[in-house]
Order: structure tokens, then C-alpha cells, then sequence
């Protein structure tokens, strides 16, 4: 696949430009036109009680859903970028009907078009699986970016987008918190542990993993969820993009509550008093002191 | 016999303390499946510290060199461990869940066709079969997960989840091979720059042993310092959970949680933290958890292996002149 020529050549450019050029896209066109696809998932809300299906291997799904909040920042990113740059913004979910509901809320914040991989078997896909039907659903695509949540509430994998990236031959970087253009493609901020950050530059195509916070989420408007209603929604079937998956290579055998194994030791009394049996345990018991 | 590689993470020379652990982990599967343990550090100039890891019980130890591992990239990460796994097959490849390693991970896996289960908490070994536990739903819920396919399956271990200090030692220095990777021009794309702070006081939580933290319990930004006398006298380090830090009470970079650092103490106090699950997944493989809070029925004290119901702001002083005492 000759993924290196992507950059060069996106759908908006006249190829002849190019032929002349063969400079790199970014440094021909300054800041005009980035495509960036945004990949959103639909996770049960954060304060919802759940519960365990009778198999005790799901989530009983009678809960209330909402946007993984990692990709509703991906989201904000993209729009950001493209209200910087001009361009497109497409997002992509992979998930039974109800999964509409997010694509209709980033159709309404801003994004142009939305792509609906629509089954119930897609909420038991692995993360390669998952990226391969999304690498499916996308080929005949052109995007410069591809924007992901650093990970998602429910499985946590923290693994869609790199696999994506490897897929597409592309280049990645993860947990990202800044994203400017530069001459040769962009400079990123990733964040790194304990208070560490980096800043990394990298070509175009590329697929960045954002991290929550990266910005301020905006909320959608009237005028925009109205004209929401009329933009392209594209349907993509299992049966669409079976034949570029396989197996899930990882098994969820069983899922329940987690156990709790500890055997609490209350101290009481006045605290004088627990404040000198406490540091007793520090020094016999614990031997921290 | 199948191998077991773990691969270990290093700085500057270092490894960190997660990595111990994911041996712990990986000399606990091998003495359950009875399987060869391995371990690899990968990088530039790493024989020193492929030589301090000679020093536990695993059958080889590999030093997998090339000046390209230095600054990181996924890029060069991943074709190193391709083209070393390539020579050397494993069936299973155990790493700490670090940054870095949840940076090229899923892509070394995908290059191989296979999986990755990552941000594992526990290892079992079933009737022949090995299962990983793993936390999914923000800590709701744990899963055993288990792998198909030809391998090798990778497996990426929290903070937390074994022990560092129960490595086992060998009875003579394990063999050491150094392996020198090819990474050809153009496999590196990204161009990583200087590794930067942005708090000044920056520090690293995760190679603490013993942490007192504070939560809203703690009510005004000056009763910190009521906290930080504690921590002083123990010789601990200072942290907090997100609100205390998103109200600028204490820096960033001293917060423990999901958004925050992941610990794994000798000693947790948690002063005045309520123990929400944001919070917990950071600290709750601290060896021993001490919790004070006047609400009895705060989900911190389900966690905690000594549990003082009670006004942090009268237990506190006197607490601080008790262990005054017990160091002399």
C-alpha cells in the first residue's frame, strides 16, 4: 500500500500540483484542508449501577449509554483542527442501533458526516477486530488524521487506535494532549508518567490517541442538532467488512463483581489513644517505621 | 516446553519498580505451568542492566541492543521485539502496563497477528489453561480473560499486581545474551524531543513506600500542611486525589488515581479520601492501606487493612507526635 504518498496526495488537491511539487502537502497548502475521522464509542454512563447478565459475562445492557469521554475530547479536537485548517471531520462507531445516538451528537457539535458500523455483534469484538472492521469500513478513504479516546470506559483496552495505525501502516502517538501542524507533518504533546511530557514530531497520515482535558468540550446548538438531521450517515453491515476480521484472539471467560479480600482492623478510642496503637502497627506489624 | 519472555522496562539505566514486579508475575506462571521464564531489556547500552536482572531466577537473560532504541519510538520498539521474537519464540510476553509499553504493545501485537491483554491485575492457572484478570468497567468489574490463536500472547501487568519484593533470586548469575536488532532507515517516523516537566516540583509517586494522601475530607487548602507534618515524620512522600489537585491545593503531578499516578506503596494513608473508584485504581496495590475518615461508610475503608472511623483533624496531631516518638 503506498500509504506514504497519502499525505501528498489528498482528494482535495489537484493532483497535477503535486506532480509538479513534490513537496509535502502541509508546506504546498499552509494550513488549508485537513480530513481527520474521529472514532467514538458508546460506553454505559459513568454513574450507572451495573449489573451482570445470567452468563456472568457481560453487562446486563437495560442501562444508560453516553459518549466515552476520552473520544468526545477526539471529537473537540478534530473540529478544532478543522475550524483552524478547513477541512472535514467524519466520525465512525462500531455498535448495535443505539449506537446512533452518539454519531447524531457529534453530527450536531460540528462533525459533517458520520459512519455507522451497525451490528450487536460489535460490542464483543476484541481490539484488533475492532480496528480491522473499522479499517474496513474506511478503505476507500483518504484522511490525513485519525483521532481516537486514549481508551474506553467499558473494556479499557487503551489498544484500538495503535492496532488501527499498524493496520493502516501509518505511524501513531499516543495520550496526547497538543496537536499543532508543522512544516513536515505535526508536533504532538504526549503525556507520559508522573508529571513527564514529550513532544514528538511526526509525518502525516498519522493516528493520534487524545488524551481527556486536551480542551474544553463544547456543547451542541439548536441550530446545529436541526441540521444534524441532513448530513450523510452512512450504514456499514457486519457482513460489509466480515471478511477482513477473524477469530477475537482473547476471551472474556467470566466477568463479576471484585472480590474483597480484606479483613479490615478498626481502631477505636480516643485518638490519642489510636493514634499510639496505630503507630504500634506501623512499627510491629507493618514495619514501616 | 513453551517460554515465558518477560520484557522489562528501563531509564537511564533503571528499571522501575513495576518491571520487578512483572517478573514476580512471570516466576509466578512459571512455576505453575512449568514453563521456561526468559527475561529481555531492550535498548541502547543495557548490558549493565541486563546484568542486575541476571541476578534473579530466570533461565537467560537477553540484551537486546541497537543505538536506534534510544530516545523510545513505537516504530523502533516494535521491529526490535518482531525481529527478536522472530528468533527467539515465546508463548507468552509479559510487560509492566506502562506509557511506553501501552505505546508500542498493540502495535508489536498486530505486526505478529496477535493479542495483547493489556492493564492485567492477576494470573491463574486453570485446568491447563491460563486466565488473566483484568478490571473493565473502571474497576466495576474484573473479567477473566483467557487467549486464543498461536501466540504469543502479550500480557501487560498494572501497578501493583505482584510484588517486587518476592522476585526470586537465582542460585548463580542467569546467562546474558546480548541480541543486536537491524532497525533500517525510514522503520522510525516519529521524532521525539527532549522528555520535559511542567510542575517544577515534580515528583515520581510510583517509587514512593510510603504515601500519605489527602482527600476533600482534608476541607482548606491550609490544612495541607497538617498533612505534610505527617508525611515529613514518616518520611513519605505527600499526594492527593483529583480534587485537591483540580482546586490547586497540591500540584498535578501528586495525584494518585486513573488520571493521576498509579502507586503501589509500602504504607497508603489516605486522610479524609472517600475512595472512589477513580482513586482506588491508583493506590489499591499498596501494600498495606491505612484510611482515616469520619464516614463509616466510606468505600475506602473495603479496601483498607486498618480502618480509623473518625475526625482526621483530631486523630492527626497526635498521630504525628506518636511516630515522632517511635523514630527517636
Amino acid at each position: 500500500m503506498p500509504h506514504k504518498y497519502r499525505s501528498l496526495c489528498p482528494p482535495s488537491v489537484d493532483s497535477f500540483i503535486l506532480m509538479s511539487f513534490p513537496c509535502t502537502y502541509w508546506m504546498l497548502l499552509g494550513s488549508r484542508s485537513v480530513k481527520i475521522l474521529v472514532c467514538i464509542k458508546q460506553v454505559p454512563q459513568k454513574d450507572a449501577p451495573l449489573k451482570l447478565n445470567e452468563a456472568g459475562t457481560w453487562i446486563r445492557e437495560d442501562v444508560s449509554y453516553e459518549v466515552n469521554e476520552p473520544d468526545a475530547f477526539a471529537l473537540e479536537e478534530a473540529l478544532r483542527q478543522k475550524e483552524k485548517h478547513t477541512g472535514e471531520v467524519v466520525v465512525i462507531t462500531a455498535g448495535p442501533a443505539r449506537a446512533l445516538q452518539v454519531l447524531r451528537e457529534a453530527l450536531a457539535k460540528g462533525a459533517d458526516r458520520a459512519i455507522h458500523l451497525e451490528d450487536d455483534a460489535f460490542v464483543g469484538l476484541d481490539a484488533y477486530n475492532t480496528a480491522r472492521a473499522i479499517a474496513a469500513a474506511i478503505k476507500d478513504e483518504k484522511f490525513d488524521l485519525i483521532f481516537t479516546g486514549l481508551q474506553s470506559d467499558d473494556y479499557g483496552y487503551a489498544q484500538t487506535g495503535v492496532i488501527l495505525a499498524q493496520i493502516l501502516g501509518w505511524p501513531h502517538a499516543t495520550i496526547i494532549m497538543q496537536i499543532e501542524k508543522n512544516e513536515t507533518g505535526i508536533r504532538v504533546k504526549r503525556e507520559l508518567e508522573a508529571g513527564f511530557f514529550q513532544f514528538v514530531d511526526m509525518p502525516l497520515p498519522a493516528v493520534l490517541t487524545i488524551q481527556s482535558g486536551i480542551n474544553k468540550l463544547r456543547y451542541a446548538t439548536l441550530i446545529g442538532i436541526k441540521q444534524a438531521k441532513n448530513k450523510p450517515m452512512r450504514k456499514v453491515t457486519l457482513a460489509e467488512v466480515q471478511s477482513a476480521m477473524g477469530a477475537n484472539l482473547q476471551k472474556i471467560e467470566k466477568l463479576y463483581a471484585p472480590q474483597k479480600s480484606k479483613n479490615t482492623e478498626f481502631l477505636e478510642g480516643p485518638p490519642a489513644e489510636v493514634a499510639k496503637k496505630l503507630v504500634e502497627k506501623l512499627k510491629n506489624e507493618l514495619r514501616v517505621i | 516446553m513453551d517460554t515465558i519472555l518477560v520484557v522489562v522496562e528501563q531509564r537511564e539505566g533503571k528499571l522501575n519498580r513495576v518491571s520487578w514486579e512483572t517478573i514476580t508475575a512471570g516466576q509466578t506462571i512459571a512455576a505453575q505451568t512449568g514453563w521456561t521464564l526468559e527475561a529481555a531489556v531492550v535498548g541502547s547500552g543495557v548490558a549493565a542492566i541486563a546484568g542486575e536482572v541476571a541476578a534473579k531466577k530466570l533461565a537467560k537473560v537477553y540484551a537486546v541492543e541497537s543505538a536506534r532504541l534510544e530516545p523510545y519510538t513505537p516504530d523502533a520498539f516494535a521491529h526490535a521485539l518482531h525481529e527478536f521474537l522472530g528468533k527467539h519464540p515465546a508463548k507468552l510476553v509479559l510487560m509492566p502496563h506502562t506509557y511506553q509499553v501501552r505505546d508500542f504493545v498493540p502495535k508489536l501485537a498486530t505486526a505478529l497477528q496477535t493479542t495483547a491483554i493489556s492493564d492485567v491485575i492477576g494470573a491463574k492457572y486453570e485446568g491447563g489453561k491460563l486466565l488473566f484478570t483484568r478490571q473493565m468497567f473502571q474497576g466495576k468489574f474484573v473479567a477473566d480473560v483467557s487467549f486464543a490463536g498461536a501466540g504469543p500472547c502479550f500480557v501487560t501487568f498494572q501497578n501493583g499486581s505482584f510484588r517486587a519484593d518476592k522476585v526470586e533470586a537465582g542460585a548463580a548469575p542467569d546467562p546474558v545474551e546480548t541480541v543486536n536488532v537491524e532497525i533500517p532507515d525510514g522503520v522510525v517516523r516519529n521524532q521525539p524531543q527532549e522528555v520535559f516537566k511542567e510542575a517544577k516540583q515534580a515528583v515520581d509517586l510510583t517509587q514512593a513506600e510510603i504515601i500519605v494522601s489527602v482527600g476533600r475530607g482534608i476541607k482548606e487548602q491550609k490544612n495541607i500542611d497538617l498533612a505534610k507534618q505527617l508525611a515529613d515524620a514518616l518520611g513519605g512522600e505527600l499526594a492527593a486525589s483529583r480534587p485537591i489537585c483540580d482546586s490547586g491545593w497540591l500540584p498535578m503531578d501528586r495525584q494518585v488515581g486513573s488520571s493521576g499516578q498509579t502507586v503501589a506503596p509500602k504504607l497508603y494513608l489516605a486522610l479524609g479520601i472517600s475512595g472512589a473508584i477513580q482513586h482506588v485504581v491508583g493506590m489499591k496495590g499498596s501494600r498495606s492501606i491505612v484510611a482515616i475518615n469520619k464516614d463509616s461508610e466510606a468505600p475506602i475503608f473495603e479496601i483498607a487493612d486498618i480502618a480509623v472511623v473518625g475526625n482526621l483533624f483530631d486523630i492527626v496531631p497526635p498521630l504525628i507526635e506518636e511516630v515522632k516518638k517511635a523514630k527517636g
